[in-house]
């Protein structure tokens, strides 16, 4: 990503450099430094330090992913709700320079947006934990190596999803006190309506027609936002249509970020009621669900990721620099084209690698015994057996 | 012409190089020797060499970029928006040498490590030649015009011969430093078998300093123009030269450890030659030099921010020279194969 601001968008570097780059420095030296030294430790350092020092560095990596958060959090908040700068020109072009450190890490959106983005880490963390343990109870491997990550697991996960319900919330507030269009396309709010706006569980936008057809809680949304039953919700038509996001997107992505967050919530009542009944290893239905319930947090993550960044268009950040601004102007289509081509090509093959390495570890499971295991492949005839270990 | 914060900034930039240069270098230099063994055994000792401290070291690079974002970023939007085509390929060359050598040693396939030990081994090539060839292209310039927006071409503007030249130099560099860190790792035959290996380096590494030194001195006489007007830094060259030159004698009396610390500054004084040849420009323009040019005043952030960024480094470099010495501390002496290794 450090790259990729420089590569793509040099207007949005020159203009967002002063504000940003030290935030991007601070995650460099404070987060990436502390993960990944400590993560060597973490694997190869088994025989090389104590129980004690080896627990620790697993914290430390666990401290460094969580100020990696911190500080990308911080400054992805600033495009949404950017204070603390001042605007002055430099070479010949308008700039954001830093008035006040604080003003600018501590913007409006900042922890709301920290804590939503964590707590949909730890869920992901703990629903990798409980679809796993829930495979192995499922195949009857491993049964109390996986009884007690689930129950570990399952607990990080009733907390995750029952926080988020709170910081979704609050996120959402925030939304709509600091970028009300934002908050009109998430929930398809086209016209201001006079008595209290219903919220849509779900439904199909229709742009042109500025209409959406779906199933609509009466007067949940303004009840969410003002806390009563009175005050308005301004709709997308107090805006001129140029300053919208493409709402037929954003609409989809954040009803799905919410859709998700309902089957993470069901999962862990059905898991919590079969544990209390002490049916779990019967329950079947549960554990399948559980199994497939690792796509939900990944889903939710990147639902939401979508609706934040495509309901904050036009603005790269928030009304003070256009996407369209943002861009390097010295770079071509084609050039863009070519290299997203390459990256999505590479990513896709690392992705099934990496599907095809997951899938066998989690079937040789915990019990890690190395023993010398000979190739697999077919050698050419009268070549020695090379062995190795895994 | 006096300076404040942003010459500070300007060396930590640069000496931000010099520790991936002197880090990252070693591992990518194994990489590149990686397929001068056949023996699955030793290949695995060279990945496991490296292994506990690749990922930390590549953190410099993103170091580098980053405080040239923070610090100057006039300099890192030009330079990043200009040299897409070979950052494409540094990128990917990046991504393929990270799964190469976390995938490699996780099936049990001939074919499965073959493949994979071909792509740790190109792709750490790779990237040496292209940190040479984005630094070639610094010391040669670039096309900038009146608002130091690049007005080159693609491709190949970057690979004119100076740029590949000082790319090659940085790979038999790289080369040489990453066999001297292997003599250090290794012990019984294959430690025989590298120590074979280090003079050849050092030949070819000094053949291609030669070259250099004698393109820079004839094309790109400007690289020498700071030394002209103050004799005394000639000590450095000298020094560079000893440091050299001391490699293959503490090889020869069985001191790797003290032959790597040559190395080590060696690529110090290589890389404060390049910064006294190239300051004050962060980014040369091949057109009207003194116009075009992104320097380190004109390129600056405003002083608030470099303010900032001055206490994060006094706070943050402590911590990481702390933990890096630490880790490196824990794995110091000869690679074993364990099981959990690479």
């Amino acid at each position: 990503m450090v790259f990729a601001f420089g590569n793509n968008w040099s207007n949005f570097s020159k203009y967002v450099g002063d504000v940003f780059g030290s935030i991007l420095g601070a995650e460099g030296i404070f987060a990436f430094f502390l993960e990944s030294g400590f993560l060597g430790i973490l694997l190869f350092g088994w025989n090389r330090v104590g129980p004690k020092m080896h627990f620790f560095s697993t914290v430390m990596v666990a401290f460094g992913a969580h100020f990696s958060a911190v500080w990308i959090v911080f400054a992805n908040s600033w495009m949404q709700t950017p204070t603390g700068h001042k605007i002055v020109m430099h070479n010949g072009m308008e700039r954001a320079v830093m008035n006040n450190f604080w003003e600018v890490l501590f913007n409006p959106s900042a922890l709301d947006r920290l804590t939503h983005v964590l707590l949909g880490c730890w869920l992901t963390g703990a629903f990798l934990v409980l679809s796993v343990s829930a495979f192995y109870l499922l195949k009857r491997r491993h049964e109390e190596f996986a009884l007690r990550s689930f129950k570990i697991a399952l607990w990080v996960a009733v907390l995750g999803v029952l926080l988020q319900l709170v910081s979704g919330d609050s996120s959402a507030r925030g939304v709509a006190k600091n970028q009300p269009i934002k908050l009109a396309a998430f929930e398809g709010v086209y016209e201001t309506s006079k008595g209290p706006s219903g919220m849509y569980l779900g439904g199909i936008v229709w742009p042109k027609e500025r209409k959406v057809t779906g199933i609509e809680i009466p007067g949940a949304l303004t009840l969410l936002v003002h806390r009563n039953l009175k005050d308005p919700i301004p709709g997308l038509d107090q805006y001129a249509p140029e300053l919208w996001p493409r709402v037929g997107v954003v609409f989809q992505t954040y009803h799905l970020m919410i859709m998700m967050w309902g089957l993470m919530f069901l999962a862990v009542v059905l898991s919590l009621i079969a544990l209390k009944r002490k049916k779990l290893l019967t329950s079947r239905f549960t554990l399948w669900l559980l199994v497939y319930s690792v796509l939900f947090p990944q889903i939710a993550n990147q639902a939401g990721w979508f609706s934040a960044e495509m309901g904050r268009q036009p603005w790269a950040v928030q009304g003070l620099l256009k996407t369209q601004d943002a861009a390097s102007p010295t770079v071509t289509a084609g050039q863009v084209i070519a290299s997203l081509v390459l990256y999505s090509f590479i990513y896709l093959l690392i992705f099934v690698l990496f599907i095809f390495l997951l899938d066998k570890k989690i079937k040789h499971g915990p019990d890690d015994k190395v023993e010398p295991v000979e190739y697999r492949d077919h050698l050419p005839d009268g070549e020695p057996r090379e062995r190795g270990t895994l | 012409m006096t300076y404040g914060l942003e010459l500070f900034w300007y060396i930590v930039i640069i000496a931000s190089i010099c520790n991936y240069a002197m880090l990252d270098g070693f591992d990518l230099g194994v990489g590149c020797l990686h397929l001068f063994t056949s023996k699955d055994h030793e290949r695995r000792i060279f990945l496991n060499a490296i292994g506990p401290v690749w990922d930390g070291n590549e953190v410099w690079l993103v170091i580098v970029v980053g405080a040239l974002f923070a610090g100057f970023p006039d300099a890192y939007a030009t330079l990043f928006s200009s040299f897409y085509f070979p950052l494409t390929v540094l990128i990917t060359g990046l991504i393929f040498r990270a799964c190469a050598i976390e995938f490699r040693s996780k099936v049990l396939s001939r074919r499965w490590r073959a493949t994979w030990d071909l792509l740790f081994c190109v792709a750490s090539a790779v990237i040496s030649f292209a940190v040479g060839i984005a630094l070639g292209n610094l010391i040669y310039g670039i096309p900038l015009n009146e608002n130091h927006d690049y007005v080159g071409g693609i491709i190949f503007t970057f690979l004119h011969p100076y740029a590949l030249l000082v790319g090659a130099l940085v790979f038999t560099l790289f080369v040489m430093h990453g066999a001297i860190f292997l003599v250090m790792k290794t012990d019984g035959q294959l430690q025989e078998k590298i120590k074979q290996w280090v003079n050849p380096t050092i030949i070819l590494f000094i053949i291609t300093y030669a070259i250099t030194t004698l393109v820079t001195l004839i094309y790109l006489p400007y690289m020498a123009e700071r030394f002209r007007e103050r004799p005394y830094l000639f000590i450095l060259v000298v020094f560079n030269m000893l440091a050299i030159a001391n490699i293959p004698r503490e090889i020869s009396r069985g001191k790797a450890g003290w032959a790597f610390l040559s190395s080590c500054a060696n690529i110090l004084f290589l890389m404060v030659l390049f910064a006294l040849g190239t300051f004050p420009w962060l980014v040369r323009s091949t057109i009207e030099t003194d116009l075009h040019s992104l320097t380190v005043t004109n390129a600056a952030a405003s002083s608030m921010t470099l303010g900032v960024l001055s206490i994060i480094v006094a706070i943050g470099i402590p911590l990481v020279i702390a933990y890096g010495f630490y880790v490196y501390h824990i794995f110091r002496g000869k690679v074993h194969i364990e099981d959990h290794s690479y």
